[in-house]
């Protein structure tokens, strides 16, 4: 399944680094998360936009984790050529990956 | 145990205003915050000081503080705000006038200088944080540095009983930080405290980013009345938890979800957020729903400020060029590629110089980053070169090589449009912190 069936999650940046946080509707998937959405992977997902290290923070005590991507938005928010100079919109691409199908998705309405 | 409420009415230095207005009348707030200075908006106001020595503050000044003013004059809500920019003390003047024609006297209005630090920057050669080099390999061309002051002036001036501080640069919590340090008489080496502040202030900084703003996804976060999105206003405790919510009836949500997002926004080591006054330590918040709308921020701590001032540096980069160009219906995708190399090609036909070049499809490969699996082919899809160049001259020429596409490319190419810029980039350093020397004047209404 999608990480995005468990998990949400938001971009920030800071100069020429993103920060995306990934965080579990159900705080029991904390320990899922954390073993399949390792700093590794997420590089590997973000291969060609990442050009430094991917370090990852966890915060049991709320269910997240807590990625930064260092060397990742083009030079920086103020002299980037991309359309989304801020990587705003990188948490989506990241919920997108795939994760192992063994967890109970929340029961949700589809809009 | 005694409590102060806080709004937050702006989360960047265009958001809108009638939250804020909402905040004022409906959230029995006693200080109000507007956060209005982006990393580059100071560069740029900076430039606009040059040109007109009374301007370089923020150009919604005027409109938000029309809003406001008789309301927070009425209920002797406070204001902080880093909406002086490039000149606070220009801005306060600026406030004492709107007061004037309101009819509101007695209002006091300080204005926060010394986190302009061009001159010491330039002079100490200090190295650049995200990239190798100094000062000096910027070539003269910075035009702004500005250091992120802390809370002491703010509160020095709440203390000499400001009703209103307007601040050039200071680090975005600290707005908020600052009237709980007045307010509750921490110490400046209270570092739990100052840490606990801090978690509060990042909360709030943002605005409607805590309230269901920059958060919705239909069908997985869903978020009633965006368009009244409320902002949010925290009641703060003396020991320094917490709690978030947002004036009755408004739009949007607090809730453990929107908060956490926050929380974590534009953080890097939750252990070690660094601040003016104090490294932060975000690693234990707890967060607790608190009834409809509300949620318990508990937990958080600090350890001593750093001895260095992180500082702003706005110089003049590069140029950038950029063309767009759009696809529709079967075929389209094809055509877009075809647009795309055509670009290339001509751009090195016609050899237009460039640094650094760009091609994207919007609709396809222009946002989402991933591996990508077989996707239905868009029907509407649209093309963007950008590259950046030493020359203005050089930049045109790159929209121009796309705008030619409407009788020189492929069939059906609409809404091209072309823009080229001068670059005013950003970088950070840091500095000794005893270099900056603060002042404070006033202005009375």
């Amino acid at each position: 399944m999608k990480l995005r069936e468990l998990a949400h999650a938001r971009t920030g940046d800071k100069g020429n680094s993103s920060n995306i946080s990934v965080i579990a509707y159900d705080p029991g998937d904390f320990a899922f998360l954390a073993e399949h959405v390792t700093a590794e992977k997420v590089r590997t997902f973000f291969a060609g936009t990442v050009k430094g290290k991917v370090e990852r923070y966890e915060l049991p005590g709320i269910g997240a984790l807590n990625f930064v991507l260092h060397d990742t938005l083009g030079g920086g928010v103020t002299r980037s050529l991309a359309l989304d100079i801020h990587g705003k919109s990188l948490s989506s691409s990241l919920l997108e990956m795939e994760v192992p199908d063994t967890q109970q998705a929340p029961q949700r309405t589809k809009t | 145990m005694r409590s102060i409420r806080i709004g937050s009415g702006a989360g960047y230095s265009g958001d809108r205003i009638e939250p804020a207005v909402e905040l004022v009348e409906k959230g029995d707030i006693q200080y109000l915050g507007f956060e209005c200075l982006a990393e580059r908006t100071i560069a740029l106001a900076q430039q606009a000081r040059l040109a007109n020595p009374e301007g370089g503050y923020d150009p919604l000044l005027r409109a938000r503080f029309e809003a406001v003013l008789a309301g927070c004059a009425k209920r002797g809500i406070k204001i902080v705000s880093n909406m002086g920019a490039a000149n606070p003390v220009g801005a306060a003047a600026e406030v004492a006038r709107i007061a004037r024609e309101l009819g509101i006297t007695g209002l006091k209005i300080a204005a926060v200088t010394g986190d302009d630090v061009l001159a010491a920057v330039r002079a100490g050669n200090y190295p650049l944080l995200e990239r190798p080099g100094t000062i000096a390999d910027l070539e003269g061309r910075e035009i702004s540095a500005n250091a992120y002051l802390g809370v002491e002036p703010i509160v020095a001036a709440l203390r000499d009983g400001a009703d209103i501080v307007i601040t050039g640069r200071v680090a975005d919590p600290a707005l908020f930080l600052a009237p709980l340090v007045y307010e509750f008489g921490w110490s400046l080496d209270d570092f739990e405290a100052l840490g606990r502040g801090t978690v509060v202030g990042h909360l709030l900084e943002c605005a409607g980013q805590i309230t269901g703003g920059y958060f919705a996804d239909p069908g997985y976060k869903d978020v009633a009345d965006l368009a009244r999105l409320g902002f949010p206003l925290a009641e703060v405790f003396e020991d320094g938890h917490a709690v978030i919510t947002k004036p009755p009836g408004s739009g949007g949500e607090v809730s453990l979800a929107s908060c956490k997002e926050q929380l974590l926004y534009e953080l890097q080591d939750p252990r070690r957020y660094l601040q003016p006054d104090v490294v932060a330590d975000f690693s234990s918040v707890h967060l607790e729903p608190d009834g409809h709308d509300r949620v318990a921020i508990s937990g958080g701590s600090g350890t001593k400020r750093p001895d260095t001032l992180k500082v702003s540096v706005g110089y003049l980069d590069s140029f950038i060029g950029e063309g767009q160009i759009s696809y529709a219906g079967s075929g389209a995708l094809a055509r877009a590629k075809l647009g795309l190399d055509i670009v290339r090609e001509r751009l090195q036909l016609t050899g237009v110089k460039t640094t650094e070049l760009r091609f994207d499809i919007i609709g396809v490969d222009a946002l989402y980053r991933g591996p990508v699996g077989n996707q239905p082919e868009p029907m509407d899809v649209r093309i963007r070169v950008t590259g950046r160049t030493d020359t203005m001259a050089e930049a045109v020429r790159i929209g121009n090589e796309v705008e030619t596409l409407f009788t020189n490319g492929p069939a059906g190419g609409g809404g091209a449009w072309k823009n080229a810029r001068q670059v005013l980039a950003v970088v950070s350093t840091l500095i000794p912190r005893e270099l900056v020397n603060t002042q404070i004047s006033y202005e009375v209404a």
